[in-house]
């Protein structure tokens, strides 16, 4: 859920000659790849479905943190466990790099955050699923963070200069984490036990379709790729990017010695593409509406989380009006 | 968070570089602020010096008013060192 | 503990002190991960969390040369059970609310930072390089936490009130951390780790100031202390703390790697 499914309100493309003088001024800038900055003028809905589309970015970093969290503290080794650690830290980073982003066009943070814990804004569906075993950490890394970054190299040219700027910062820093999560697996598929062997593929078994739907509903249903596309706040088309996404992952898989759950799955020399079979839709939309195994427990943890935390902040900022007030009486 | 105001986040990152902007955070006080963008910031040892400044504090020019405050020197190449032709023989200044 | 013990045992003894002291405060910050009160307070906690498990790590590293009996450091933080690890009491007990994780955090760093300090002048190269760095990483989680403590201590009432009863409920165990035994009176005679009676000022010192800075009121000299950490003799927490953090190589002791 990065630029997957992020209403736009525009049914469908103005023309330029449609547009009032402004709106042509900004895109003719966007034309010519001129970035937006904050305090240019830019259409009301481009600012709407930039504030839509970085937030739920920033929430799918922030939410994105629990399933590996699940398992930091049952890390089998002192150099894994500093490894998710450090990958963990990175997303609540990334998270917050997205947040400021989006503050930078006058849109709250806790205001936004309050949308997500109120279930009026939606995250990335793949933290919906359990992780259930430690090759899970391993997977997350490889397809999951593997297919996010298929989505943010092209985010990297979106047309909102801080938006451009944050996924570069987080994608020069997200290299290692695909490396880490494929490492984990290679190592138990070349060194592991039987018992660690079958654990992968299981892992591999239950995360294929659930990444493949990271890159959201085909072309064909997507009414918002358009706009999104013209103000160039999406790059590729959603179907472009899960065919790259497959094309690169599956000698990945080859090389791991593992299979997907997919017959379907086999390259097409006509097209130079993998070929693979339908994604289940309905699956995707439940998820997506709260019906994911884990919808609940990943709000709930985040609500308890901020809702609970509010004394703590609260106690911050008195602290701190009591010290100006102090230096105030000082001067 | 909770009205914990936003600062802005200047990192050098080597000496001799200026101060560049990086973003954001929020914090209670300048000091939980310098901590939060150590802690953002500069995981990957980014900076050799933070700045925070309260967001509040800054006054930031108008892309509007981009022809007004910068075209001006535009025409004043002199004020560049490449506007000076100097012989060969003179060698590197 | 035996008063004939070499000083290579006590040193063996220590280091696996300051390992498993380290990873078990660093397995509770984990705990944590997607729990902090605000995000910005997530980054720090996994920092703070991060910094400990590498410390652990360098230390275990150490020890196991020296036990040199086939156990790495691997072996060490996740095949030992509760009665071997030597861990201060002070680190395994719960994250309760944020006053509590403060003021664990807090009462630790002080002693850790000071301890560390001596460290780096160990005639040991090894222990001096790594104190070395650890110190400086102890300094930054003692200003944050000595912050924190100040926040909530001299915050709202509610926050006072918190941070109050944490500083009480965690007190009983700071004298088994900062009191030393046999082990760590041969180390500082061996000229490794600090002078006792200098640690013990040094920290009390510390504490008193941000304690009162923070409006506190330190609990009364000579209240009871909870012992037993350097014996194997833990409180219930870490037997659970366990049972989670080597789950892997438990269930898998066939697993050679991971």
């Amino acid at each position: 859920m990065y630029a997957q499914l992020v209403e736009t309100g525009a049914k469908r493309l103005k023309t330029l000659e449609e547009m009032s003088p402004e709106e042509r001024e900004f895109q003719m800038k966007v034309d010519a790849e001129t970035k937006i900055e904050a305090k240019n003028w830019m259409p009301e809905g481009y600012r709407k479905t930039l504030v839509r589309q970085m937030s739920q970015h920033a929430h799918s970093e922030v939410v994105g943190m629990l399933p590996e969290g699940n398992w930091v503290t049952r890390a089998p080794t002192l150099k894994r466990k500093l490894q998710l650690m450090a990958k963990i830290q990175d997303e609540a980073g990334h998270g917050l790099y997205l947040y400021s982003a989006m503050e930078t066009l006058g849109a709250d943070r806790d205001e936004e955050i309050d949308k997500l814990h109120e279930g009026k804004v939606k995250y990335s569906s793949i933290f919906n699923y359990p992780t259930l075993s430690w090759a899970d950490m391993g997977t997350v890394g490889w397809l999951v963070d593997g297919a996010a970054i298929v989505n943010q190299v092209v985010l990297q040219r979106t047309s909102y200069g801080p938006y451009s700027r944050a996924m570069i910062r987080i994608c020069k820093e997200e290299s290692f984490h695909q490396r880490q999560g494929y490492q984990i697996l290679l190592d138990m598929m070349r060194e592991g036990t039987e018992e660690q062997k079958q654990m992968v593929q299981d892992s591999i078994n239950r995360f294929w379709w659930p990444a493949l739907m990271m890159f959201g509903p085909s072309d064909a249903d997507s009414p918002n790729s358009q706009q999104s596309m013209a103000w160039k706040i999406k790059r590729k088309s959603n179907d472009e990017l899960r065919q790259m996404f497959i094309d690169q992952t599956v000698p990945q898989l080859e090389f791991l010695g593992c299979t997907a759950p997919d017959p379907d799955l086999k390259w097409n020399d006509e097209r130079g593409h993998y070929d693979f079979g339908e994604i289940d839709w309905q699956e995707f939309y439940e998820v997506l509406k709260g019906n994911g195994p884990c919808n609940k427990e990943r709000i709930e943890t985040r609500k308890n989380a901020i809702n609970g935390g509010a004394w703590v902040r609260e106690a911050a900022k008195a602290y701190a009006e009591k010290q100006q007030q102090k230096q105030q009486n000082a001067a | 968070m909770a009205d914990w105001p936003l600062y802005e986040v200047f990192v050098r990152s080597k000496h001799g570089l200026n101060h560049k902007h990086v973003g954001s955070v929020h914090a209670a006080d300048s000091e939980m602020a310098m901590e939060n963008a150590r802690d953002l910031y500069t995981r990957r040892s980014e900076g050799v010096s933070i700045w925070v400044v309260p967001s509040s504090a800054i006054t930031a020019s108008s892309p509007d008013e981009k022809e007004v405050l910068f075209d001006p020197s535009d025409d004043k190449i002199y004020r560049h060192a490449s506007f000076y032709k100097l012989p060969d023989e003179v060698g590197h200044m | 503990m035996s008063n004939d013990i070499t000083q290579n045992e006590a040193l063996q003894e220590y280091l696996l002190r300051l390992a498993d002291s380290d990873m078990i405060l660093g397995q509770r910050l984990c705990e944590l991960c997607g729990k902090a009160p605000a995000l910005e307070e997530e980054m720090a906690l996994m920092n703070v969390a991060l910094d400990l498990v590498g410390q652990a790590r360098n230390w275990y590293e150490y020890a196991a040369e020296l036990l040199d009996d086939g156990r790495s450091a691997d072996d060490l933080a996740f095949r030992r059970d509760a009665q071997y690890y030597r861990n201060a009491l002070m680190v395994e007990q719960p994250n309760g609310d944020y006053a509590v994780t403060m003021a664990r955090q807090f009462f630790f760093d002080a002693w850790h930072y000071f301890t560390l300090q001596a460290l780096t002048k160990a005639p040991d190269e090894r222990i001096a390089s790594i104190a070395a760095k650890a110190t400086k990483e102890s300094q930054y989680h003692l200003r944050r936490s000595s912050e924190w403590v100040r926040r909530l201590g001299d915050g709202t009432e509610e926050s006072h009130e918190r941070m109050q009863a944490a500083v009480d409920d965690l007190w009983r165990f700071t004298g088994d951390m900062i009191e030393a035994d046999e082990v760590e009176r041969q180390m500082f005679e061996a000229g490794i780790g600090p002078d006792p009676e200098q640690l013990v000022a040094d920290w009390k010192g510390l504490v008193n100031e941000v304690l009162t800075e923070a409006t506190l009121t330190p609990p009364p000299e000579g209240a009871w202390m909870y012992r037993g950490a350097k014996e194997g003799h833990h409180t219930e927490h870490l037997g659970f703390i366990l049972a989670e953090m080597q789950f892997l190589p438990r269930a898998y002791p066939d697993a050679k790697t991971w």
